[in-house]
């Protein structure tokens, strides 16, 4: 099995307990809660609060424990509501926590629900400014005189807004325990080194800092203790990640239009190739990178590069992948390749641009119309998303056909540990392409001959210089030489040719993940981000005496191992985030004979899937069977 | 050194050459397509034919040149010419986008872009602007006949006001423009012209192809089977009957002396983005093609009129070309691993600064 996102947890039964949070409210016990507890922080969208908490986050992966950050934010702006979750956890383990015991309350909007919504036993820390109505009995309260703070410690009215967050900064670290002096290495990380935003927020952290130690008196349990745990491991966004695996697999061709969450995957190709790919013989870039017009455009540009030779790829959204359709069907259809990265958001429709779902299964796989079939690769972590980043290009060359690549915005947006990325070791493989000189000595091209009966023909690039290189390219029906064919023979061995490819590419695409255990009649098919929440939901299972083994999905078509695991296994559960169980679907199609033996698991709100509700709804459809 | 295809001191440097040999000792027949198979005495073919033999004459090799097209009448017909050059039928409207790919993947390859009003004018309007305001490098034909004939005379949108057929009924919509909306996307290179006139879409085919960017051509294509009623103004009698020349021009290659029969009346040269000239012959003195503004004013009151204005209506070629924008040096489709992935310890650094 492999775990990229961090080193193998290694869970107790008293920490899965823990998670199972049996309602002993921690106010009554005085033991130390140490590296395994949640913190939601409540700010305003705009406000400069993303620095301030992932100056926090960084932090803590300094301090060697294990971390992961949530950014749950409104489609606005500036001024909406928006909450920033950090889980600290001494096991590793990733996924979010359905409450946090540790809130911090900047927005007054939200203060009254924030206040109802904290982990009993928990911490209230907010702006002394909000009014609340009641106290709780269960919460350990901490106002902070945010603004008082800020006006005091920053000259400039126009940062006050800025550097109050560095307030609730300061101050929760002087509560937990966080060594400033990593607060400081992770503001001079955020702002690449630059002396003066370095000194003036860590002035204010350092003021906020002092002014907790004096005034504060800690009545909570929760500490923070340095670890060793993070060593050796990187923190880094999904839509970064995926961009430097495209720059490492030689993307020669990007175009792509501005749509949340993939906008930041094409920010980041243009943030890296400008330092990595310029041809040191000519000084010139050995890529391009196109803002298009729309998503359709964007995708005919990534066709017409591929087709004459370039590494194309575009990165999008649900929207914009039903404009894509069409020329998907064309890239399908005429045998061109092409990488879409979709990082996929809550729909249909607009759906809510800023939350996460796993809702595009069906519609990329089958996208277009007529019979159309796509190869789609499920990365399952920061680590896969590098990998498949330059692994799709092999595959799409090789296949000669657009590949799916579907992200989503909780693994393409937020800040994962990983460990480092391993370099490309396998050479590029450009797949079948014949020079001037092979399609001269090849009597008759026909650019669509299943010459080596795997499905897939040999092409030409434009600009072969040869008499005989040169072929018409069409969406229209054709035959084995490209020309134009309405016969109905033509287009049945075409059709069957396409299929046979498509099985070539189920050999083709990275085998699923499998997790076997010994005994265990629960089997669990998963994929992508939903990994981390699996993980966590398989512990508490087996702690509550029902042992699983996990069949991680990393790209369709499905193979053989997935109707193995089928067989093995006396109930399967498809866990997914998404409203119509659409992998669940696809899993029962793959295997008729064991589709009875198929549950789903889905659950979609648009925030990530959480141990807890993988582990109920297991659970309850266990005791129920 | 005289470059006329045709002219036997071509023939002499190339020993080995065919009869009828052209400057790369091509024949004619080496730059024909497939037979068409669109309707007899239709426009579309009519360009075909004069698109064989610029780039015959020109001494193109036709496997530097990339064809495109959408969907429509008009985009079958690059089958039927240049069978030698690779050639890309697109979705309708979007044949700019793939155009814009390719080109961009193999710039030093020259474009061939032939499409229609509905391809164009309707559903493609949008690529169409995006493609001319980005500069692309490649010459773009509209076949305009003001119908759609595959789905058997609807009308597109660059029909006549008022206009009537037997499909459709009255058009009360009035047309769009494409070379007006070609200049105001800051096309360097609008011009129009007349399938029944041979002479002169060679001459502007011929200076398209030497353009630094977008050349936009509109070729009235009159549609024999669903549009060639005499007062349509896409139609071979209206054509004839109300083609106004704004000018007379000879083409010049870069290589060729400036000898030209212009001598008489007022003329103008323009270079060319590969050093070629175009020499102008003023009709009517009124029109500076260089002159934005005097072409806008032109192609409005022409639209008024319902007049069709013949010849090079605008040029300008200043601005830069997409791969020039981007500083493209050698085609990207030629780069292999050893520029297309960067170095083991370049990743061992950015991993390095991922803390």
């Amino acid at each position: 099995m492999i775990r990229d996102y961090i080193p193998q947890a290694e869970l107790t039964t008293s920490s899965a307990s823990q998670i199972d949070r049996e309602a002993k409210p921690a106010i009554a016990s005085k033991e130390p809660i140490v590296n395994d507890f949640s913190m939601t922080i409540a700010t305003k969208n705009g406000s400069g609060s993303q620095t301030s908490n992932a100056v926090l986050l960084r932090a803590l992966f300094k301090m060697g424990i294990p971390v992961s950050g949530k950014n749950i934010f409104p489609s606005n702006i500036q001024g909406r509501p928006t909450w920033y979750t950090i889980r600290l956890s001494k096991d590793g383990y990733t996924a979010r926590r359905e409450t946090s015991e540790i809130v911090i309350v900047l927005n007054p909007e939200t203060a009254l629900d924030d206040h109802q919504n904290t982990a009993p036993g928990g911490v209230f820390m907010y702006a002394d400014d909000i009014a609340l109505p009641v106290h709780r009995s269960d919460l350990h309260y901490y106002p902070i005189p945010v603004k008082e703070l800020a006006r005091v410690h920053e000259a400039d009215p126009k940062l006050r807004t800025y550097v109050a967050n560095m307030v609730y900064v300061g101050a929760i670290a002087q509560l937990l325990g966080i060594d400033l002096n990593e607060i400081e290495a992770a503001l001079k990380f955020h702002f690449k080194g630059k002396p003066k935003p370095v000194e003036s927020n860590m002035r204010v952290v350092r003021a906020a800092a002092a002014w907790a130690a004096e005034h504060l008196v800690k009545t909570d349990p929760y500490h923070v203790v340095r670890m060793d745990k993070t060593s050796g491991l990187i923190m880094i966004d999904g839509n970064t990640a995926a961009a430097l695996g495209a720059i490492y697999g030689g993307v020669s061709f990007a175009a792509w239009y501005p749509i949340t969450p993939a906008t930041s995957l094409a920010d980041a190709l243009n943030e890296y190739l400008p330092k990595l790919r310029i041809d040191p013989e000519t000084g010139a870039p050995t890529y391009a990178v196109v803002q298009a017009e729309d998503e359709l455009a964007a995708l005919g540009m990534v066709l017409g590069a591929g087709w004459a030779g370039a590494r194309a790829m575009t990165s999008t959204s649900g929207p914009g992948i039903s404009l894509m359709a069409e020329f998907t069907g064309l890239g399908y259809f005429a045998e061109i390749p092409a990488v879409i990265w979709d990082v996929q958001r809550i729909g249909p429709a607009t759906g809510l641009p800023t939350r996460v779902s796993q809702g595009d299964i069906i519609a990329a796989y089958w996208l277009g119309h007529g019979d159309t079939k796509h190869p789609v690769l499920l990365p399952g972590s920061v680590y896969e998303c590098f990998e498949f980043g330059w692994r799709a290009f092999d595959l799409a060359e090789r296949l000669q056909t657009p590949i799916f690549v579907l992200s989503d915005l909780d693994l393409g947006m937020n800040q994962w540990m990983s460990r480092p990325f391993d370099y490309p070791e396998e050479p590029m493989d450009r797949g079948k392409v014949l020079t001037a000189e092979q399609v001269n000595a090849t009597k008759g091209f026909a650019r669509y001959k299943d010459v080596d009966g795997d499905g897939i023909g040999w092409r030409t690039l434009p600009g072969t210089d040869s008499p005989f290189a040169a072929y018409f390219t069409r969406g229209s029906g054709h035959n084995e030489r490209a020309m134009l064919s309405e016969r109905p023979e033509d287009w049945e061995n075409n059709m069957d040719r396409l299929a046979r490819k498509f099985e070539t590419a189920r050999k083709l695409m990275p085998r699923p993940v499998i997790e076997l255990t010994e005994g265990a009649e629960v089997g669990i098919i998963g994929f992508g981000s939903t990994d981390p929440a699996i993980q966590e939901a398989r512990a508490l299972l087996a702690a509550r005496g029902i042992p699983t083994s996990y069949l991680r999905l990393r790209a369709l078509p499905m193979n053989e191992d997935v109707t193995m695991f089928l067989a093995g296994h006396q109930r399967i559960y498809v866990v997914e985030m998404n409203s119509d169980a659409q992998m669940c679907q696809l899993v029962r199609l793959h295997s008729p004979k064991d589709a009875t033996k198929v549950r789903p698991a889905n659950h979609s709100d648009g925030l990530p899937l959480t141990a807890d509700w993988v582990y109920q709804e297991i659970l309850y459809q266990e005791t129920r069977h | 050194m005289e470059r006329n295809g045709n002219n036997s001191v071509g023939a002499k440097q190339m020993p080995t050459a065919k009869p009828g040999a052209n400057i790369i000792g091509l024949t004619k027949s080496d730059y024909k397509g497939l037979e068409s198979t669109l309707c007899n005495g239709c426009g579309h073919d009519s360009i075909s034919s004069q698109i064989i033999t610029t780039c015959y004459e020109l001494g193109l090799k036709p496997e530097r040149i990339v064809k495109f097209s959408g969907i429509g009448c008009s985009s079958k017909s690059p089958a039927y010419f240049l069978s030698r050059s690779f050639g890309f039928n697109a979705l309708h409207g979007r044949m700019p986008s793939v155009a814009q790919g390719a080109l961009m993947a193999n710039h030093t390859l020259l474009g061939l872009g032939v499409s229609g009003d509905g391809d164009t004018g309707s559903i493609g309007l949008g690529q169409f602007m995006h493609l001319i305001r980005r500069n692309l490098r490649m010459v773009y034909i509209i076949e305009n006949n003001g119908v759609y004939g595959l789905t058997k005379g609807q009308f597109s949108a660059t029909a006549d006001i008022g206009q009537e057929l037997k499909y459709a009924g009255r058009n009360e919509f009035p047309p769009i423009d494409l070379c007006r909306a070609a200049i105001v996307a800051d096309c360097g290179f609008v011009a129009r012209s007349f399938a029944g006139d041979p002479k002169q879409v060679i001459a502007l085919l011929k200076a398209a192809f030497s353009h630094r960017g977008t050349a936009v051509i509109d070729i009235i294509s009159p549609c024999v089977t669903f549009n060639n009623r005499d007062d349509s103004t896409k139609s071979y009698t209206w054509g004839r009957a109300h083609d106004e020349r704004v000018n007379d021009f000879g083409f010049v290659m870069s290589q060729e002396e400036i000898i030209v029969d212009y001598a008489e009346g007022e003329t103008k040269e323009v270079e060319l983005f590969d050093g070629s000239k175009i020499v102008l012959k003023k009709l009517d003195s009124s029109h500076d093609p260089t002159d934005k503004q005097a072409a806008l004013r032109l192609l409005t009151k022409a639209h008024d009129e319902q007049l069709f204005i013949t010849g090079l209506l605008y040029i300008n070629g200043d601005r830069p070309n997409l791969a020039e924008t981007y500083g493209l040096v050698k085609p990207l489709a030629s780069y292999q691993q050893d520029k297309l992935r960067p170095s083991r310890e370049s990743l061992q650094k950015i991993m390095a600064g991922m803390f």
